[in-house]
């Protein structure tokens, strides 16, 4: 069962990886910032799956931590650090 | 039977994972890319918190797992809410394919 979980943190990880074209692509700063949460989402799943296989109830903690992190940042990046110059710049 | 759903569930995850990644990657605007970031954030990380705590310890374990789901989907919902009204502020127009 650890082997599975094991197998899909591994998959999760590969996708991000992937992820990182969209951030490279932009073209405005919102699209790079989503795939900054897709991190924040996928970093908790990782984490949960570690966990379950065998690296502790503390990475739970953990994930529930970047979980937060991740909808700050994003409500941050929409309030305060996104404006219209740089829209569109690549 | 509870071991075979709690797979079928993280695979399931990990699909819709792939689905918003590749949605995040083929997707036009950025009205389009939040909805596939969505798929990931509440299927996605649904399905996979769902088949962990299936196989969880005790009951506690569960619910704690289980916990994550509800914060995470009300904060992609409001991060989601944030990003596309200031995105329309900002001027961006929704795709269209009539006028490409």
């Amino acid at each position: 069962m650890s082997t599975l979980a094991l197998a899909v943190a591994l998959f999760l990880l590969a996708n991000l990886v992937v992820a990182l074209l969209a951030a490279a692509r932009g073209p405005t700063p919102a699209d790079r910032m989503l795939t900054a949460l897709l991190f924040g989402t996928t970093g908790t799943a990782v984490l949960v799956l570690l966990a379950a296989a065998g690296g502790g109830a503390a990475l739970v903690d953990v994930a529930l931590v970047l979980a937060l992190l991740a909808a700050i940042g994003g409500i941050a990046f929409a309030k305060r650090a996104w404006h219209a110059e740089e829209n569109g710049r690549d | 039977m509870i071991e075979g759903l709690s797979m079928l569930l993280l695979v399931v995850g990990a699909f819709f994972f792939f689905a918003g990644t590749v949605g995040l990657l083929r997707f036009p605007d950025v009205y389009s890319r939040l909805h596939a970031l969505a798929k990931a954030d509440n299927l996605g990380l649904g399905c996979v918190l769902a088949g962990l705590a299936l196989q969880a310890d005790s009951l506690a374990a569960a619910l704690k797992l289980l916990l994550i789901w509800p914060l995470v989907l009300v904060a992609s919902a409001g991060v989601s809410f944030a990003i596309a009204r200031r995105a329309h502020v900002l001027g961006i127009r929704p795709w269209q394919k009539d006028t490409q």
